[in-house]
């Protein structure tokens, strides 16, 4: 049994905390929540012991783990505070808004010795590690160029401000939206380490970016595009597509779906020259609780199985995430 | 329940394994018009019963029907609650609470914050309730048997523990619409544990069901083993599970388990309704003769 607390308890708290608490080996000691509806909902009707003060939390109930799922301003306070403390963390993404503080953060981890991973649940979505053992064994010779891709329904019209909407909270597509894709890009096809153009276009907030369109290259001098848009209504929910082109085959990828067409019969087993169209189902692997998708428990149980000692620590680590923010950062610094 | 229920994915964009597909679904059912006559084909199939979301467009299919109501007389519809990238999206961008604000009807939630929270805090089922007859308004002059909850609302709520609310829906979805309350869950025996646990007997559960064990948590043979020795009135979503195994082979699997009262299922071509509903029919009738 792991003993496990929530700080942040919004959309993805809320659903962190519902796969935590159908999990076998944990036990959540508390949750913290500075709004009063989500604590007295989750106090009246759940077991679990809330909190308005996530210092007063961490006092009373000990936890060994957290997930910290509060606004990004705040992941870099709360986070150096539980390494401190010696507690295993799991943090939201996107990781930190200062590079300065992500990169205190990854060494502080590193010191203290504890688990760490980052929500970007793609890399558990059985299409993208499909893709990833393909790339890596080669299968599509010497790369020439990829495109990252995601569209969603978020703000589809003029609408009230949250944090979401405010740029020094954390909000807008690029930390929201282009942070998953930017984050599987350097999974899946090599870390980005140059921005050569950005475009950061507004179209229905006030003051963050709803698009995000880039220029890339990778540190094995790869070039690519991102393409990222939360305001596009023909998508009904996030929809998230990385296309790899090489020199003996092309691969598409999105969260359902792996087309991949070889050049010649020279390719991996189970596939042909061609195209090959898998699916999800190929690839999705049972998980003991689902909500939402295989990934969002598969992330989970990763975390609890690292902490006990049964999976080794090396995916959506600090040190990954800390990458991402830092591409994020050169885009925000390259924009035009 | 009807033996075979038709289900709308399909109009809506709904493919669990393939976005490409999805997009080709949504430009195909753009119209209204051509949603009802998908429904048609499989009314002249024989298939009565309709299981839909409470999406925005099954309203606009709602008023169709009812001003057509001598074609739809046979005709049932079991609604399942909320259309959950409405909310989904919207706490996104306006949070909890903003999303509350917008979506619960009247100035409940208004007068609920002008109040402060701690006094009013027992009204978080009529909250509930509210949300509820906001979503079920469409089905006006309906006949809508079976009311559901979506699986990411059941699940959330089950994996939150919070078996009270459960419990709150059963008893007014029985209480105000007359109705039999349904939960639509991707973790069967998980659920019916807890439905149990709050004196919920024989429910009706809807989950993904198939060969392939495809979004069966927890595994298929723990699911064969709930549809054996419990009691339970299930309802067999997913039996294709996205298309992996053959029809034949695939429908021959869900139609030979115990307790499987209903199945479930979304075609949007002629062809493809008729095989779906023939070979049910079919595994149906011989099962009848091996008996």
């Amino acid at each position: 049994m792991t003993r496990v607390a929530l700080i942040g308890a919004g959309k993805m708290g809320i659903s962190h905390l519902a796969i935590l608490g159908a999990h076998p080996e944990v036990q959540i000691v508390g949750v913290a929540d500075t709004s009063k509806i989500v604590t007295d909902v989750l106090g009246k009707y759940s077991s679990f012991e809330c909190f308005a003060d996530y210092e007063k939390m961490l006092e009373k109930t000990k936890p060994e783990a957290v997930f910290v799922a509060a606004p990004t301003k705040y992941h870099g306070t709360i986070v150096k505070e539980l390494l401190q403390k010696g507690i295993h963390v799991f943090v939201e993404k996107p990781f930190c808004l200062n590079v300065n503080e992500g990169a205190e953060l990854v060494q502080l981890a590193k010191l203290k010795g504890v688990v760490t991973q980052v929500g970007y649940h793609n890399k558990f979505i059985g299409t993208f590690e499909e893709a990833k053992k393909l790339i890596d064994s080669g299968a599509l010779g010497d790369i020439q160029h990829f495109i990252g891709e995601a569209y969603g329904p978020v703000v589809v019209r003029k609408k009230q401000e949250t944090w979401r909407s405010k740029p020094e909270e954390g909000g807008g597509c690029l930390l929201d939206y282009a942070s998953h894709v930017i984050d599987l890009l350097n999974y899946l096809v090599a870390p980005i380490d140059k921005v050569h153009g950005a475009l950061l276009k507004s179209i229905y907030s006030g003051n963050v970016e709803d698009a995000v369109y880039a220029l890339l290259e990778t540190n094995n001098k790869l070039s690519g595009v991102l393409s990222v848009n939360w305001s596009d209504e023909t998508y009904r929910k996030m929809s998230t597509t990385v296309t790899v082109i090489g020199d003996k085959g092309k691969l598409i990828v999105d969260a359902t779906e792996m087309k991949i067409y070889f050049k010649d019969a020279n390719c991996p087993q189970l596939y042909t020259k061609g195209w090959n169209v898998k699916h999800i189902n190929d690839f999705a692997e049972e998980v003991n609780f689902y909500l939402r998708g295989e990934e969002y428990s598969a992330q989970i149980d990763y975390f609890i199985a690292a902490i006990q000692g049964k999976a080794v620590n090396n995916k959506n680590t600090f040190e990954s995430a800390w990458l991402t923010d830092s591409v994020i950062d050169k885009i925000k610094k390259t924009k035009n | 329940m009807d033996r075979i229920l038709y289900g709308d994915n399909q109009f809506f964009g709904v493919n669990h394994v393939s976005d490409e597909k999805s997009r080709a679904q949504m430009m195909k059912f753009k119209e209204d018009k051509t949603i009802l006559k998908t429904i048609d084909i499989a009314i002249e199939e024989g298939v009565n019963t309709f299981m839909c979301t409470t999406h925005d467009r099954i309203s606009n299919i709602c008023d169709l029907i009812r001003q057509n109501q001598g074609n739809y007389t046979n005709l049932k519809i079991y609604p399942c609650m909320p259309y959950a990238h409405k909310y989904a999206n919207a706490v996104t961008e306006l949070g909890i609470v903003g999303t509350l604000k917008e979506y619960v009807p009247g100035n409940f939630f208004g007068s609920l914050f002008k109040g402060g929270l701690a006094f009013v805090s027992k009204d978080y089922m009529s909250m509930m309730e509210l949300l509820i007859d906001a979503e079920m308004k469409m089905f006006k002059g309906i006949e809508t048997p079976v009311i559901f909850i979506q699986n990411v609302l059941t699940d959330l709520i089950m994996g939150l523990g919070m078996k009270d609310v459960l419990k709150s829906y059963h008893e007014y979805i029985i209480k105000k619409y007359n109705a039999e309350p349904g939960y639509i869950t991707m973790n069967m025996p998980m659920l019916l544990n807890m439905l149990e646990s709050v004196g919920i007997k024989n429910p009706i559960i809807c989950s993904s069901i198939n060969i392939d064990g495809f979004r069966m948590s927890g595994g298929k043979a723990l699911y064969e083993q709930t549809l054996k020795t419990k009691q339970v009135r299930a309802i067999a979503m997913q039996v294709l599970s996205g298309g992996a195994t053959p029809v034949k082979q695939a429908i021959e699997y869900v139609c030979s388990l115990p307790n499987v009262e209903s199945i479930l299922f979304g075609a949007s071509s002629r062809g493809n309704i008729h095989e779906t509903v023939s070979l049910i029919r079919r595994f149906d009738e011989q099962k009848l003769v091996s008996k």
